[in-house]
């Protein structure tokens, strides 16, 4: 198997107080869509933002190698010039910039056919789409599509995508696994985090994170699984917010369960 | 356009006439306009450089009275009620030399039920002492619909001061939208001031535009009084200042009858030693009405920035692009 384009390495995280990630390990691999799978408030967008460098996300400590270069100390500039970029999950909005400009951004070199590609690959028709302003009278839906065009025509290593089914019908989510699969089939890695189980059909492997804490990473349909066999019902059962480090119930009850406990990277659960 | 292609409706052909025409209409296309569009006959036209009416041309609806003043010219712009006017009026006014002074006094009489939009491109490109100072008065009639686009240029010494004033009277279910822009070259010192009064069931909506660097001053003043009853009125602000250039910003809606909606936003986007300042005033004076604002003064939105940033660009390319898209 060839070395991993992303590798994560006992990653922990801080923010306003609050221990967010807890010595996450990840490893994504190129051509590969790697599911990253939790609840809201799991950490998962943490560690997007942390791998791409943004404002307010350096780690306390731990390793970020992307190709064997460790990230530390590179602008989110440099990081996205060395193939990595984002989709966010409730993307900016721009006044006056037209959507087909934007999608162009991260091509080395403008390229019209690549972007009207781009564009019609998340069900956008350019004709209609390419001179409108990215701004708010595109829909939700159509905003996260625009996203993933941009996304798309950068032709990024790495592609971290942030819950783009969160938003999105029924029919776009068809569009959107085949975009994803796509993507990986052109090269791309493809760190696609989600905490819709249906998406790990797309995926080829799958992490679970629970309160910044890896619980499982191997093979999506086993994650999927334990997702929605174990791990979702037991976290539901603890309320809304089960990682609140000010809830001493669900913590003692978090706690308790050893399986959760643990992170476990590269492991099949037991049970 | 070339000289020897002028229609009859230009005013004067001597060759001191023929080269200020050739500079206006260079001005005019750094203003943003296209000089191919004056030459159409569809296209109601009135020039004016200095104080001089250099071209003037009518069409059935829309009628010009243009004369010159010491230092300026003094028009009256009528379109005929209920008259749809298919292509923009098209009005361009500038001062060629370095220095000078233009003072336009305008009256625009929008009669009732007519549909019309003007383009106005106010030129200045050489200049590095021009004063223009535009006394408008707007009367837009019950049921008729406005359109004013005006584009500014003043090239690049930093060395006018403009001065747009309008008064504007928006008749029962007429509509006014207006768009005032500076976006090129350097501004200088701007003083804008619209004072818009809105009857029953009429539209105001203005955008105003600019971006100020080295030592330019941008001072904007937006007044609409929603004085009838289910008036509208909105006022978008869009400023960007950078190095040493200063931006203030008064608004003010006033709700004076029932079911009157304004909303105010603003953003301004600040820069290096460059400042802004922004002072909404909302009066309601019924309590049908209701008066909204939003402002943003500052840095550029974050996740718009960061958006970029994670395409590639650097954080002044990024910056300057949100800017860019902000004031388009």
């Amino acid at each position: 198997m060839a070395d991993p384009i992303l590798r994560v390495e006992d990653l922990w995280l801080r923010r306003n107080g609050h221990e967010i990630l807890h010595g996450v390990n990840l490893e994504v691999f190129p051509g590969q869509v790697h599911a990253l799978l939790g609840l809201n408030g799991s950490g998962k967008s943490s560690l997007a933002y942390t791998i791409m460098g943004c404002e307010g996300y350096a780690p306390d400590s731990g390793r970020i190698l992307f190709d064997n270069h460790e990230l530390a100390g590179l602008s989110m500039t440099e990081r996205a010039r060395l193939g990595i970029t984002l989709a966010w999950q409730e993307p900016a909005r721009f006044e006056g910039i037209p959507v087909g400009k934007y999608v162009s951004l991260g091509q080395p070199q403008p390229d019209r056919d690549q972007t009207v590609a781009a564009l019609e690959a998340v069900a956008l028709p350019a004709k209609i789409y390419g001179y409108r302003a990215a701004d708010q009278t595109l829909s939700g839906g159509e905003r996260k599509r625009v996203e993933l065009a941009a996304v798309f025509a950068m032709r990024p290593r790495l592609a971290i995508l942030d819950e783009p089914d969160s938003g999105i019908d029924v029919l776009s989510l068809v569009e959107i696994e085949k975009l994803i699969r796509r993507m990986a089939g052109e090269g791309s890695a493809v760190l696609l985090i989600t905490h819709r189980e249906e998406l790990l059909a797309t995926a080829d492997a799958a992490t679970l994170i629970c309160a910044g804490q890896i619980l499982f990473c191997g093979d999506a349909q086993e994650a999927r699984q334990y997702y929605s066999t174990r791990c979702r019902s037991h976290l539901e059962s603890l309320g809304a917010q089960p990682w609140d480090a000010t809830n001493p119930e669900a913590q003692a009850a978090l706690a308790s369960n050893g399986s959760l406990r643990s992170p476990i990277s590269g492991q099949t659960p037991e049970g | 356009m070339t000289v020897a292609q002028s229609r009859p409706h230009i005013v004067g052909k001597q060759p001191a006439w023929a080269g200020e025409m050739a500079a206006m209409l260079d001005a005019y296309q750094q203003a943003g306009g296209d000089p191919q569009a004056l030459q159409l006959p569809e296209v109601a036209t009135l020039v004016i450089s200095g104080n001089q009416v250099l071209a003037t041309h009518e069409i059935p609806g829309v009628h010009f009275d243009a004369r010159p003043l010491q230092h300026g010219v003094q028009a009256v712009i009528t379109v005929e009620p209920q008259v749809h006017i298919e292509r923009p009026v098209h009005l361009c006014f500038g001062v060629i030399p370095t220095e000078g002074k233009q003072e336009i006094l305008a009256n625009y009489e929008i009669g009732p039920g007519a549909q019309v939009q003007f383009l106005a491109h106010c030129s200045f490109p050489n200049a590095v002492r021009v004063e223009h100072i535009m006394q408008a008065h707007i009367h837009v009639g019950a049921g008729a619909s406005l359109t004013y686009t005006e584009e500014h240029f003043h090239g690049t010494h930093g060395g006018v001061d403009v001065r747009p004033h309008a008064e504007v009277t928006v008749d029962a279910g007429a509509r006014f939208v207006t768009t005032f822009s500076l976006t090129r070259g350097r501004v200088g010192a701007l003083d804008v001031d619209y004072q818009i009064d809105v009857a029953e069931g009429g539209v105001a909506e203005m955008t105003t535009k600019a971006y100020g660097t080295g030592e330019d001053q941008i001072r904007v003043h937006e007044t609409v009084r929603l004085n009838g009853e289910s008036a509208r009125g909105l006022t978008r602000t869009r400023v960007a200042v950078g190095d040493s250039a200063v931006s203030q910003i008064f608004t003010s809606m006033e709700g004076n009858a029932p079911g009157a909606r304004g909303h105010m936003d603003c953003t301004e986007i600040v820069r290096g030693q460059a400042q802004a300042h922004n002072e909404p005033l909302v009066v309601v004076r019924d309590d049908q009405a209701q008066v909204t604002h939003e402002a943003a003064i500052g840095t550029v939105n974050r996740k718009e920035l960061e958006s970029l940033l994670a395409r590639g660009l650097d954080e002044d390319e990024a910056v300057d692009l949100i800017i860019r898209g902000m004031i388009r």
